[in-house]
């Protein structure tokens, strides 16, 4: 509610009331209609708040989160984070709850931005098969509802496969069931910190040769193959280290014992069909952004960067995509949003995330409704509030260096 | 100033819900209404499923019938509101639903923390566990290390937890929403078991196209009492779903059926004449016509009945009176006296 400039004010009026004269005023009736709807706002909610207790007094319940020190007394076989038993409290399940959510999200956000990226550039495509097939491809899963996809990923995955005891081997370790991808698990023996300490290290020293690397360039215009050093430094120096300390890392194989697979690490149906329908759905929006971020940037930039002879992969780093980002990269934010939210669905497949289990299960088993609400509420506002504050800081970036 | 209408209706909505979330009045409610909200289950052979016509059968609905009956005069003024584990007790307290009846479990938690009223156990069950008998496993202390699917929000699924934890045993809870999911993911192999009360297993499995290969393993590892539940704080209307329940166990004790029901007006016990409001203002007392009994067992039937025809041995679920006898023939059911 912005007030226009007052050079068109009209004269003063002195005829009424002050709050006629008030209300005539452009200006001052604005801030009052700003202070009458925060009062009305603020008024309702009080309404509601004065409801909620009033009805939970009606059926004699009182509002207190002391149930989450209680035990939770259900189980949760998906927990790759916390140890979790069922004699644990409801606090830690939200925690185990918690990391699901964060589990797919983050998996998710990684795989959709691959994919839209990869898709969005192909739709770019001067072949014209690709780009319609990619196109069709993208139509087809931006207008069917993300939880079909993930109801039919999970149907296929669960009802086409076969039952562990006929399970696919892939090679000697891998094997596929309707119970889940189940592959080898890493174990990390004695030394192998000495490993990760040498991964680390070789990092920090790839961040100083770049800068360095930068400066000759600046100064003198010799370029050194930066990407192919930065690897060697990456790979020889872990690699090394890894030799040196005595290779401490042994897998961990999955094998058949009574009804299901033991050891190894299990990508069960319920991880698998979220996690790929979340990525593909919000990919196909992400390649609609990708292309029109590409297509924002002026044919004649692209020509002049040639013309200064620029080879083509060039071209697209240094010219195409510093400002194609700028243009994708709000638009991107508000879709890892979306995925972040629409992880909830999680509960139409019983993939145990926050709203499954302490807005699902604690709920139920204790009845607290309006608590369990709450803090489920709370926590995705954080989730989104921290998203928005990554892709803010990145956006701000990039403009500068852009610039 | 588009706002202005939305917060006015947002107001009045926040209002209205303070009115019709008061508590007492139940009976006025469902009067001026017309017709009984009773929350059910999304769907379980012979204890609530809808047919062809989508109208509503069943052991539950047969009770949230014949409280109809009773209220309002005619059995067939009900609105099923549909609930899965998890959201039933919400829409009852929500005053979604009148009253629930759906395969409910009577515990403490229940009735104290989630601050329900129960009135008296409509079925005794107890929780099983359904495997094919291909797998080869004659006792629930074989499953360790498989995969259970298990309805989430349900006392079952803490049973499970115990009934493994206690026996050292462990195993790969499959989380599911509704019963027919449960069905589904059981059917395709993503469980080896799938577990609940008994009698859901045994309604289930009538559903399956090869019932033979499917048994129910012998432990019954807990006690399911279900039965119907309302709010607290309508004293009334308590009574009434309690009342209901009972006329029908004392019909099926003292022989009034469906079809005899008019001869059984001039019978010669009093408690009879009572029951059916000829004697006495037993109807006047809870707020009911004269004859809300004689409705209930005129429209729907008394307990045998609605058990035979629902669940009984002659129906594809199968359930023998078991528990569910009533006392005199050394099964549980029992009403107190119409007196
Ligand atoms: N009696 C238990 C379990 C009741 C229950 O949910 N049973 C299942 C399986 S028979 C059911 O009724 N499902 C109905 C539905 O999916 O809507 C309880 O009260 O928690």
């Amino acid at each position: 509610m912005n007030s226009t400039p007052a050079t068109t004010a009209p004269p003063v009026d002195t005829s009424g009331n002050v709050i006629t004269r008030l209300w005539r005023h452009e200006e001052s009736r604005s801030v009052i209609i700003q202070i009458v709807t925060m009062v009305v706002l603020f008024a309702l909610l009080a309404l509601a708040a004065r409801n909620v207790a009033i009805n939970l007094e009606a059926i004699g319940k009182e509002f207190s989160f002391d149930f989450l020190w209680s035990t939770a007394a259900y189980d949760i076989t998906f927990s790759p984070f916390i140890e979790y038993t069922s004699r644990d409290t409801h606090m830690r399940a939200m925690w185990v709850g918690i990391g699901n959510t964060l589990l797919v999200a983050v998996c998710g956000i990684i795989l959709a931005s691959i994919l839209g990226f990869l898709m969005g550039v192909m739709r770019l495509s001067k072949n014209w098969l690709v780009s319609r097939i990619v196109y069709c491809v993208i139509e087809f899963t931006r207008n069917v509802p993300v939880l079909l996809h993930i109801l039919l990923i999970h149907g296929v995955i669960v009802t086409t496969l076969p039952p562990p005891k006929q399970a696919i081997p892939l090679g000697e370790h891998f094997f596929i069931s309707n119970r889940g991808f189940f592959v080898p698990a890493p174990v990390f023996e004695e030394g192998f910190w000495l490993v990760v300490m040498a991964f680390i290290a070789a990092i920090v020293a790839i961040v100083f040769f770049k800068r360095w690397a930068k400066k000759v360039q600046d100064a003198t215009g010799k370029i050194y193959p930066v990407f192919w050093i930065s690897l060697g430094l990456l790979v020889g120096f872990t690699g090394l280290m890894f030799l040196l300390t005595g290779m401490p890392l042994s897998w961990d194989f999955p094998v058949l014992k009574g009804f299901n697979y033991k050891g190894g690490m299990a990508l069960r149906p319920e991880f698998l069909a979220l996690w790929l329908a979340l990525s593909y759905y919000t990919a196909s929006f992400i390649a609609e952004i990708v292309r029109g971020g590409i297509i924002s940037v002026s044919h004649g930039q692209t020509e002049a960067a040639r013309a200064l002879g620029l080879r083509q992969n060039r071209v697209l780093q240094l010219v195409v995509v510093p400002q194609a980002l700028r243009v994708i990269i709000p638009p991107l934010a508000s879709q890892y949003l979306n995925l972040t939210k629409n992880s909830s669905l999680a509960i139409a497949i019983g993939y145990m995330d926050v709203v499954a289990t302490i807005g699902g299960i604690s709920l139920m088993q204790t009845g607290k409704e309006m608590e369990t609400m709450s803090i489920v509420i709370v926590i995705y506002l954080i989730f989104s509030l921290t998203i928005s504050a990554i892709m803010n800081w990145f956006n701000r970036r990039m403009k500068l260096v852009a610039r | 100033m588009k706002f202005k209408p939305t917060l006015i209706l947002s107001a009045a909505t926040l209002a209205l819900g303070i009115t019709s979330g008061a508590q007492a009045g139940t009976l006025e409610d469902v009067q001026k209404r017309g017709s009984l909200n009773c929350v059910v289950s999304t769907g379980v052979p012979g204890f609530a499923y809808t047919d062809e016509s989508g109208e509503w059968h069943g052991f539950d609905v047969d009770f949230c019938r014949a409280t109809a009956a009773a209220v309002l005069g005619d059995a067939k003024k009900i609105k099923a509101v549909t609930s899965t584990g998890k959201t039933r007790f919400t829409l009852l307290n929500s005053a979604e639903g009148d009253v629930l009846w759906r395969n409910t479990t009577i515990t403490f938690s229940r009735d104290v923390g989630v601050k329900l009223r129960f009135h008296g156990v409509n079925y005794y069950d107890g929780q099983g566990f359904l495997v094919s008998k291909d797998l080869g496993v004659n006792s629930a202390k074989e499953l360790d290390g498989a995969s259970v699917c298990i309805q989430t929000g349900t006392t079952t699924e803490l049973n499970l937890a115990d009934y493994f934890f206690a026996n050292g045993m462990k195993y790969e809870a499959v989380p599911i929403e509704t019963n027919d999911e449960g069905r589904q993911n059981y059917l395709a192999g993503r469980c080896d078991v799938y577990t609940t009360d008994a009698s859901g297993l045994a309604a289930t499995r009538s559903t399956f196209t090869d019932p033979a290969n499917h048994i129910i393993l012998p432990e019954i590892i807990s006690k399911e009492p279900l039965g119907p539940a309302t709010r607290h704080g309508d004293d009334q209307w308590s009574d009434i779903v309690t009342w209901v329940y009972y006329a029908t166990v004392t019909a099926e004790e003292k022989g009034v059926t469906q079809a005899n029901v008019d001869e059984m007006k001039s019978s010669k016990d009093p408690e009879i004449l009572r029951l059916l409001g000829v004697e006495g203002n037993q109807g006047e007392e809870l707020g009911l016509p004269a004859d809300w009994a004689y409705q209930i067992i005129k429209q729907v039937g008394n307990y045998g009945e609605i058990f035979d025809r629902n669940i009984g041995p002659n129906t594809p679920i199968g359930l023998e009176r078991g528990l569910n006898a009533l006392w005199t023939e050394g099964g549980l059911q029992y009403s107190p006296p119409f007196r």
